[in-house]
């Protein structure tokens, strides 16, 4: 019966050295330091960093090769998550099967849904292919609240940008006028570089296409593309045969030139189709470094005109 | 007696405060809102003017982009006060084509309405908690003599209840009906804005001991559970009990995940803990660290120790003996990125030491199991199990035993899985088993801790 008192004391001397800890890594917090910035993927990061400057510390959860819609909740994430002042989502639940833990587990008050720390970027940009009937998962894995790759359309990048600088204006007041030059700033160079991209595209437009997965409709919208198939039966459901030879025969029909094909998918089932069909297969890029070239918001879009462009032109 | 009436005080100063607080913010809200709808009035004048504009000229088609770049502004009104007039009022950009893909129209698109973006229908979400229901069906033929299991059965309908609850707290309910007969396998609040980093959880929760004691079925890779977990460690309940608990992050080196929890129950686990008096609680500690290797592989290792009352003395009223449990967990995972949905593997193993103080000798076991499981294809994987483990009762009888694993996927939300699982019990008898499972899913069950 004398463990009692000796158990007492162990579990003091833990608590008192748990506290301890926590006293440690906490710390003052410094006013002029940088504010940290996690976002969710590449895309937000890359428009984050526009606006921020070198007043934020950015970095992407997942990287830009990936598929968004799986990635692995790993505790490393954690790490970046604790210490962040601001946590940015895609939103439209592209990050439902992996974000949510991360969130829970990260100890961190700020990034907690609805708290000071957490911006879903979804709220600035339009949103595309909202489902308007019953949505029932024999449709495959369907977003409900509309398709989340909204960034791919310019002008949602300019949005979510103007979100994203209001956010850190209210974050930092100090700082505001610096980030408000760096929005305009960025909004300029947008603009000139839509120009130049319109035009680029401007003799496709209307063409058909066909892609790999449903990344696409506000990038199609904006430039003007018809996406007119899909490999994947279903969003999140892999190639059949009996669908591919139904997409053959309709490419064939529509006189389809152009697969277009995240980075992440098995390139098998396009090359087959391409063969069958003469149209060429060009792996765009849905993200930000998700290849070398696309280091940034601009370069994004010049890697994918550029291969898009010469892909119509080379099958006329 | 003097404690309650301090209490009291203190209480009824703060909520004073609040009071005082709220009726501040109060006012300010309404200053905030007069001021935002003014900011919209001023806005929609502007719009109507524009498109008086627009509609007199061919090229209308500038509307959109308009209105798209005065949406978010109208949204932060505070912003904008303190913004001179964005680069767009003055050179709008390139017209946004009316366009051609077969998507739905958005509300937006219709003349004269606003547009209608994410967050609108957003708010429309009722706040129901996110339900889901995940079935697990599980056959059986040939036989085995120790454990049998039913030929067919609807061995676990799961229903999850998830949900925030407040801005501090979310929880988590999980149901598991078996045929007959329901049991709360999990329901807790996790208090997710605590100071220094701690996240609590209190309710009802599978413990933090080791890896397989906190996985639900339908997450396992595997039809059935080790046997070590079956002889040591209260099986497919597990260490499962009404408890608190508490995790922080710890200070590690730069890229070491190093994570420590502490959790006390109530005492009554399985056949693994048994409490007769209140006092009688059972404590649950894990240790765990993690670290990427690459982007593609990373190795997760945790040590575990859980200690409690166990049912040896209970035919004459004693509680004076305990179980104490050690554990070792290791993991690897690779998973190549650019090709994460095609490709992965898993490596784990966990090794349990059991010491069951009883009325003679106390009752040392130990037991492991080892798996690797390999996905070949976007649909499949591969799996085997090597099991081999003393019983807690008895640590004289070892069983062993070994299984191979064949899953397929027909998409994320369902799961056909065989299994062929030999054993060889201490007695010297043998079991040959091919199990089969069907797994689906309803509704939006939250994603699983890593």
């Amino acid at each position: 019966m004398n463990q009692r008192p000796r158990s007492v004391c162990i579990s003091l001397l833990v608590s008192a050295f748990l506290v301890g800890l926590a006293a440690l890594s906490a710390g003052p917090a410094e006013a002029a330091s940088k504010l940290k910035v996690v976002t969710a993927t590449t895309d937000m990061a890359a428009l984050a960093a526009e606006v921020g400057g070198d007043r934020i510390e950015v970095e992407s959860i997942a990287r830009g090769y990936q598929d968004p819609h799986f990635v692995e909740a790993k505790p490393s994430f954690l790490l970046k998550l604790r210490k962040a002042d601001l946590l940015i989502v895609v939103g439209l639940q592209l990050e439902i099967g992996w974000l949510p833990p991360l969130i829970t587990q990260s100890g961190n008050p700020k990034i907690q849904v609805g708290g000071p720390g957490y911006l879903d970027a979804s709220e600035f940009a339009e949103i595309l292919e909202k489902p308007t009937g019953v949505v029932t998962r024999a449709m495959g894995d369907v977003h409900p609240l509309g398709n989340p790759h909204y960034w791919l359309d310019p002008e949602n990048g300019r949005r979510i940008a103007h979100g994203i600088m209001t956010k850190l204006v209210e974050m930092r007041p100090s700082d505001a006028a610096y980030f408000q030059q760096r929005w305009e700033d960025f909004s300029q160079r947008l603009v000139a570089a839509e120009k130049v991209w319109d035009e680029e595209m401007k003799p496709f437009h209307g063409r058909k296409v066909v892609s790999y997965h449903k990344s696409w409709p506000n990038f199609a919208r904006h430039f003007q593309l018809d996406v007119v198939g899909y490999i994947e039966p279903r969003p999140g459901i892999p190639p059949s045969p009996s669908h591919t030879i139904e997409l053959i025969q309709q490419m064939r029909r529509d006189h389809v030139k152009v697969v277009m094909v995240e980075p992440y998918f098995d390139l098998k089932t396009p090359n087959s189709i391409g063969s069958a069909t003469g149209a060429q297969v060009i792996v765009l890029l849905p993200s930000v470094e998700a290849e070398k070239e696309a280091t940034d918001y601009f370069k994004l879009f010049d890697y994918d005109i550029a291969l898009l462009t010469k892909a119509f032109q080379a099958t006329q | 007696m003097r404690h309650l009436i301090i209490f009291c005080c203190c209480f009824v100063l703060s909520s004073g405060i609040l009071l005082a607080q709220e009726k501040d913010n109060t006012q300010d809200r309404f200053k905030a809102l007069e001021e935002r709808i003014a900011a919209l009035e001023a806005e929609v004048q502007a719009l109507k003017a524009a498109r008086g504009v627009a509609s007199g000229t061919p090229g209308a088609a500038v509307q959109p982009a308009e209105r798209a770049v005065a949406s978010p502004e109208a949204a932060s009104v505070v912003a904008q006060a303190a913004q001179p007039p964005t680069p767009e009022a003055q050179a709008p950009p390139p017209p946004v084509p009316q366009t051609v893909t077969a998507t739905p129209v958005l509300a937006g698109e219709s003349p004269g309405l606003l547009p209608v973006y994410g967050g609108a229908s957003a708010a429309a979400k009722a706040l129901n908690p996110d339900i889901s229901v995940i079935g697990d069906f599980l056959g059986s033929v040939g036989k085995n003599p120790f454990n049998p299991v039913p030929a067919l059965a609807m061995h676990e309908s799961e229903v999850g209840l998830q949900a925030i609850v407040d801005p501090y707290a979310r929880a988590d309910f999980f149901l598991s009906f078996g045929e007959e007969g329901v049991n709360l396998e999990e329901g807790f609040i996790t208090f997710t804005s605590l100071p220094w980093g701690f996240v609590a959880k209190v309710g009802k929760m599978r413990a933090a001991f080791g890896k397989v004691n906190t996985l639900h079925n339908h997450v396992l890779p595997w039809t059935d559970r080790p046997l070590v977990t079956d002889n040591l460690v209260g099986g497919e309940d597990g260490i499962d009990d009404a408890g608190i608990s508490l995790t922080r992050i710890l200070p590690a080196p730069d890229g070491i995940f190093l994570e420590a929890t502490g959790q006390v129950f109530r005492g009554d686990s399985a056949d693994v803990f048994r409490s007769s008096q209140s006092r009688d609680a059972s404590l649950v500690g894990h240790l765990r660290g993690y670290k990427d290797i690459t982007d593609n592989t990373n190795i997760d290792l945790g040590f575990s120790y859980a200690r409690g009352h166990n049912d040896a003395g209970a035919a004459f009223g004693s509680n004076a003996f305990r179980t104490q449990l050690y554990g070792l967990d290791a993991t690897l995972h690779w998973k190549p990125l650019r090709r994460s949905i095609y490709h992965s593997f898993v490596g784990r193993s966990e090794l349990i030491w059991s010491n069951r103080e009883e009325p003679g000798v106390p009752q040392q076991a130990f037991g492991f199991y080892t798996s690797g499981d390999y996905q070949f294809a976007r649909r499949w994987f591969i799996g085997g199990r090597f099991d081999r483990s003393d019983r807690a009762r008895a640590a004289n009888l070892t069983d062993s035993g070994f299984s191979t694993i064949l899953t397929y996927w027909p998409s994320e939300f369902s799961q056909i899985r065989g299994q062929y699982r030999f054993a060889r019990y201490a007695d010297g008898r043998e079991g040959n088993e091919l199990r089969f499972q069907f797994q689906f899913s309803l509704g939006a069950h939250g994603a699983h801790p890593f």
